[in-house]
């Protein structure tokens, strides 16, 4: 169903690592460390600057590939996965771009079962990759007659 | 910082317990992250979608587990953080989670780390590896 789209990405979009939106992010996961949000104690650790809580990207919009649509309902995060160069500095500007990594059908127990596997990328200004993401997706056989409908 | 550096193969850090889930909970996640998939806030919703109740999002419980390494990150970062979802989170779950320090190699500290439920039920489980600096 999604084979078609294999290796396609999206244009990047500009984003910027926001204080406001870390420091809800860092409350909406208990995790209010200063680190994350308390300027003072940012400008005196190593970084020179508050950072972003690990699983923070997904808060970036990473634009949208041509014609791919997935519904927000009835798909299951099977797993996931962040890779960084180094954690992301409040308020530093990163592009980011969405790819479509793979896509794999299987039949089991449950019935049918599609594999869609995303990759969420971080570039900073000089284009280097800061972080990368994967997201494996698991498509139903309810979610998929709604898709072919 | 001293806990994650005297960590020997086989320790553990010691397990952080939430507060039972709320539905405030997620719908502050949802607000923060931009994921409002309404089967996280909307009972009807999850309903509809064969579901007994709302559940967590399993990048709610994600972040969460993370938050064991909040307190060293002077002394390395998260380089690799990655997650199998294993079961679903429901409202009033108590979540409890666990880190385990696995193997060393050089400045890579490598931890198995997991979130189980009330009912010791694993809900997530993966892997985080910690670089230290240099």
């Amino acid at each position: 169903m999604f084979k078609s789209f294999i290796g396609k990405r999206s244009k990047s979009v500009k984003n910027t690592v926001e204080r406001g939106a870390v420091k809800k992010f860092a409350e909406a996961i208990g995790d209010l460390h200063p680190i994350y949000v308390d300027e003072e104690y940012g400008k005196q650790s190593r970084y020179g600057q508050n950072i972003a809580p690990t699983t923070f990207p997904r808060v970036f919009d990473y634009g949208k590939i041509e014609n791919f649509n997935l519904p927000n309902v009835g798909l299951i995060h099977g797993e996931q996965t962040f890779e960084y160069k180094r954690p992301l500095l409040v308020g530093e500007i990163i592009n980011c771009f969405t790819e479509i990594k793979d896509y794999y059908e299987k039949r089991g127990g449950h019935g049918f079962m599609g594999f869609l596997v995303l990759s969420d990328n971080g570039e900073d200004q000089a284009g280097n990759i800061i972080f990368t993401t994967k997201s494996v997706v698991i498509i139903t056989e309810e979610v998929r007659k709604v898709l072919t409908v | 910082m001293t806990v994650l550096l005297d960590l020997q193969i086989g320790d553990s850090m010691k397990p952080v317990v939430l507060e039972p889930v709320s539905r405030i909970d997620l719908i502050k996640y949802a607000g923060a992250s931009g994921d409002y998939n309404p089967i996280h806030t909307i009972d009807k919703e999850a309903k509809k979608a064969g579901l007994p109740g709302i559940i967590a999002h399993g990048m709610w419980t994600m972040g969460n587990l993370a938050k064991l390494f909040s307190d060293y990150l002077e002394v390395g970062f998260i380089e690799n953080y990655s997650i199998r979802f294993k079961n679903m989170v429901f409202l009033n779950d108590v979540i409890t989670l666990h880190s385990m320090l696995d193997k060393v190699d050089e400045n890579n500290l490598h931890f198995k780390v997991n979130a189980k439920n009330q009912n010791d039920v694993t809900v997530i489980t993966g892997k985080i590896l910690f670089k230290l600096y240099e």
